[in-house]
């Protein structure tokens, strides 16, 4: 198991690189001049230069993704020029606050898609299979954006259950019930689309799963049903189901570039969309890097559940 | 095959011939509305220029922020006093226009590095892919911003980083399909032709992986519409005064405890948008992967369904452990019903072996899964008898007691242990599992009877194979772990279904003799399925012949061996062959067994039979019994050494 958890360690290291360079990139193919940029077009061609030299633009491409990945190692990710402070402070930040919900989202989707794709597989085309099928459309077929004003709406603005927006109470606030008591709406917006997309997907595995011989031999040993569905069933269609929810934590992740924007959450998504139009570029550099690399962690722990849960696959 | 059967026969294959992809999609009743709604939300952005609207951007700043339903404006205005509803309207254009498009490039272009990916292989596929990996390993949206950010906002530019992001899926899904295709004779026979690789990839290759591009587009283009609708909403998307549903809803944002219908409106519309489309891919999806359709005949449920359409028969052998009597099992599939088990009687006493020998599809696995309701339901189905289990009706019993009673009093070993065994859990555990199931002992104690079991079925170290996964054991010892599960709780009958057909030859007596050695010492019924005579002689003491759901022919193994009477008997013997008898002609029985959900009036053998006559294919014929043990179903049984 250890040598297993080492090796997938060591190859998530090339696919990390691999980011590095595609955000490099990315930034280093912006059209026109950094420099003339910064200092405004009535600037003196010596003092473009001068710029150019300090920000190290004189040199080749592969010299500067060299340099440039010499400071990202040393935890220097550049200064925001909007905010007047170092890159890397910002984004741990508004990261912590996004993991905070996309994490809760992840906890719900991941619950209520199982919940719900276990019911479904076990009522085929019963009641119950038909409303959670149409629920899981309906789901998927929502705009997020849009399901988060609707609640609003409904829970802040009409019964005043929950508050509009932000992340702790401005006065007094900042506990963990205060949390859970901004994060409730947010988070359940979040997971709506997520949570549809498990639910088929369970749905579909635990179909695959008890059409099995196993199944029957269980059922044949005289387990209780609870036991067949909850253990015998769950357990192998969970090993398919893992990856996917490795891969929907991109989606939550990203996704909640709206949900931050509509509830306006202090996380790295709004962060991102404040950052692209006033084009503070380091910020937007620095924060897509540690997102990106945070997912590949992310689908890394799910690769190695999915081996704990499967001896074959040791 | 006389003309009534042969039209009738014509008529049924019309009707089970696959109809039109559309008219399947059109039967699908969510699918329809959602062609329906596409259809007509497309119908009215196209004709948006000609519909008598306003012109969405003239501001009119004195009718401003109208409600829902006020005269001259259906759906009101927005902040700048522009008329919602044409607003809608022009904007759904927009967004369906950037929905589409955004899908046709990544088609375009994940398809062809699909193609090229899975056609070349070798260094252009390891590159490709390990490109698209990379680009996978980035959050979907987070990926699009970053595009948007070096772009620029705006809705061409959102329109390219939507697509881009999408075309990874195309090129994983075409690569796959067409490496597959691109090994196939097809392929090499054009190269062989001299067409080129181009000419190959465009003409061969591409029309077959159209259909997984149609499904893939059809699946993708609600999400493109939703994430492009996002990237405007949040201001990187269209720009004013161009406007799309996502911008209209942005906007609309800024209003919203003030103007709700603002925001809500176009929220509805992307919302009908995208789920008529999503409702339309999920039945072509349905329609052109055959994968999907033929799981959802079988439905998971714990219990075979009972629905008895005659009284039940009375018991007729007080004595007997387990009997089986007048049992029909049909599986109802579509409209037609097919008759697995049409009427089987059977009876074992304790301690006796009674086998059950015939082909594939004969009826025999069916009867053994009937007697603990383990045929799955759909389409499964127990239209008739019974099964007495020590004078107990199983058919009758409750749901509970059934499940009480499985693995218990009656035990099962199937066919491949592989199979059959949990692949997840070690075989400590599912040992354990079967033994506290039925009895209420601590756990330590289950796992010493767990591995007094495995000592019993001839386990070697049966302490440390307790961990072991069945994947870490050879066929045999899977086998034999699924006997010692079938022992775990004394059970009176076993029903073993072809328990050896998976293993090689010497595993396959080692295991026999292992069965009838704990069949003397615990005095346990057993019922033997198998389609190998060889087995039979070795095993069982009575034999009951199934064909085409019924018993043929009964009676003691020697006897039965030695003097078939039903002619399918006979050629049935006369099918193995054996040792040290090179001369000895092998005769495959001609034809093939009838399909039971057409069974022929009379007896189903008759077709394959070199003896039928003309009475042989009419009304209902009898197991008529010679013996207290002996019985055959035919009108002109083969006497005694005679060969049909």
């Amino acid at each position: 198991m250890v040598p297993y958890i080492a090796k997938r360690l060591l190859a998530a290291v090339p696919v990390l690189f691999g980011l590095t360079i595609i955000v490099f990139l990315i930034m280093a193919m912006i059209p026109g001049d950094p420099a003339t940029a910064i200092l405004g077009s009535y600037a003196t061609p010596e003092n473009v230069e001068k710029l150019n030299r300090a920000l190290g633009l004189d040199k080749s491409l592969p010299q500067q993704y060299l340099i440039w990945l010499g400071n990202l190692l040393q935890g220097d990710l550049g200064r925001s020029y909007t905010l007047n402070r170092p890159v890397l402070d910002e984004v741990l930040e508004r990261f912590s606050a996004t993991l905070i919900l996309a994490g809760a989202a992840l906890l719900i989707c991941s619950l209520a898609g199982l919940l719900a794709g276990i019911v479904s597989a076990v009522r085929q085309y019963g009641w119950a299979d038909k409303i959670i099928t149409v629920l899981v459309l309906v789901g998927i077929s929502t705009p997020s954006f849009w399901l988060g004003l609707l609640l609003i709406l409904i829970f802040s603005v009409s019964l005043r259950w929950l508050p509009v927006s932000g992340m702790y109470a401005i006065y007094g606030g900042g506990d963990l019930p205060d949390l859970l008591y901004h994060l409730t709406l947010p988070a359940l917006t979040l997971s709506a689309v997520a949570t549809g997309v498990i639910a088929r997907l369970t749905r579909t595995a635990m179909l695959e799963v008890l059409r099995q011989d196993y199944i029957r031999t269980a059922r044949a040993k005289g387990l209780k049903e609870s036991r067949v569905i909850g253990k015998h069933a769950f357990k192998p269609a969970l090993v398919n189901i893992v990856p996917v929810i490795g891969i929907q934590a991109g989606f939550v992740i990203g996704g909640a570039v709206y949900i931050e924007t509509v509830f306006q959450w202090p996380g790295i998504g709004s962060m991102l969309v404040t950052a692209i139009s006033t084009r503070d570029l380091l910020l937007v550099q620095g924060g897509v890097l540690v997102v990106a690399a945070a997912y590949v962690l992310f689908n890394l722990v799910a690769d190695v559940v999915q081996t704990l849960l499967d001896p074959r696959l040791r | 095959m006389s003309a009534g059967t042969a039209t009738a026969g014509k008529a049924a294959r019309r009707r089970s011939a696959r109809p039109g992809s559309l008219r399947l999609i059109l039967n699908n009743t969510l699918a329809t509305g959602g062609l329906v709604v596409l259809v007509l939300i497309c119908l009215v952005a196209v004709a948006a220029p000609i519909l008598p609207l306003p012109d969405p951007d003239v501001t009119a700043p004195a009718s401003r922020l109208a409600p829902v339903f006020s005269a001259g404006h259906w759906l009101g205005t927005d902040h700048l006093g522009r008329d919602l509803l044409s607003r809608l309207i022009w904007g759904t254009r927009v967004s369906l226009a950037v929905g589409f498009f955004a899908t046709l490039i990544a088609a375009i272009f994940g398809s062809l590095l699909g193609l090229t990916a899975g056609y070349a292989g070798g260094r252009w596929d390891n590159g490709i892919m390990r490109g698209i990996d990379l680009v996978m390993a980035f959050p979907y949206i987070l990926l699009a911003l970053a595009i948007v950010a070096v772009l620029g906002p705006g809705l061409l530019n959102a329109l390219y980083a939507i697509s881009l992001v999408n075309i990874p899926f195309f090129a994983r899904n075409i690569r796959g399909i067409t490496l597959g295709l691109s090994r196939r004779e097809f392929v090499d026979a054009a190269r062989l032709a001299g067409k080129s690789p181009v000419q190959v990839l465009f003409t061969e290759l591409l029309p077959n992986v159209m259909p997984v591009i149609v499904i893939t587009m059809s699946t993708t283009v609600g999400w493109m519409i939703l994430e492009t609708a996002g990237l405007s909403f949040l201001g990187l998307g269209a720009q004013p005064p161009q406007a799309d549903l996502g911008s209209m809803l942005g906007e609309g944002r800024k209003l919203l405890f003030t103007a709700p219908h603002l925001s809500m409106i176009p929220g509805l519309m992307i919302f009908a948008l995208v789920m008529s489309i999503n409702l339309l891919g999920d039945g072509i999806r349905d329609v052109l992967d055959p994968r999907l359709r033929a799981g959802s005949l079988t439905r998971p449920v714990a219990r075979t369904e009972v629905m008895r359409e005659q009284p039940v028969p009375a018991q007729a052998d007080g004595q007997a452990v387990l009997e089986v009597a007048g049992l029909r099992t049909e599986f109802h599939i579509g409209s037609s019903i097919y008759k697995a088990v049409g009427g089987v009687d059977l009876r074992l006493a304790e301690g006796e072996c009674l086998g059950i020998v015939g082909e594939s599809g004969s009826g025999k696995s069916v009867t053994a899964l009937s007697v603990m309701g383990l045929v799955a339901t759909p389409p499964g189905r127990i239209t008739g008898g019974t099964a007495w289990l020590e004078g107990e009706d199983l058919f009758a019993a409750s749901d509970e007691r059934v499940r009480q009673l499985r693995g218990s009093a009656v035990a099962y070993i199937f066919q491949d242990p592989l199979s059959t065994l949990h692949p997840l859990f070690t075989v400590g555990d599912q040992l354990v599992e079967a033994i506290e199931t039925h009895s209420d002992v601590p756990r330590e104690m289950a796992r010493k009877r767990a591995a007094e079991l495995l000592a019993l079925v001839r386990i070697p170290n049966p302490r440390q194979r307790l961990a072991a996964y069945p994947h870490e054991l050879s066929g045999g010892m899977r086998q034999r772990v699924c006997i010692a599960m079938a022992l775990a709780n004394d059970a009176r009958v076993l029903i073993a279904d072809e328990p050896t057909t998976a293993l090689d030859v010497t595993v396959q007596s080692q295991i026999l003799v292992l069965m009838e050695e704990l069949r003397r010492q615990r005095n346990a019924a057993i019922l033997f399925i198998t389609h190998d005579f060889g087995i039979v002689s070795a095993i069982c003491d009575r034999v009951a012949v199934m064909y085409a759901g019924r018993v043929v022919e009964t009676g003691r193994t020697e006897e039965l061996l030695l003097n078939p009477r039903h002619p399918y008997t006979a050629r049935l013997i006369d099918c193995v062959p054996v040792l040290g008898e090179p001369e000895r002609r092998l005769e495959a029985i001609p034809g093939r067994p009838p399909v039971v959900n057409h069974l022929p009036e009379g007896c189903a053998f008759a077709e394959r039979c070199p003896r039928s006559r003309l009475d042989c294919r009419q009304g209902e014929i009898d197991l008529v019994m010679t013996g207290a043990e002996r019985g055959v179903r035919c009108l002109y049984p083969l006497a005694a050494g005679e060969r049909a």
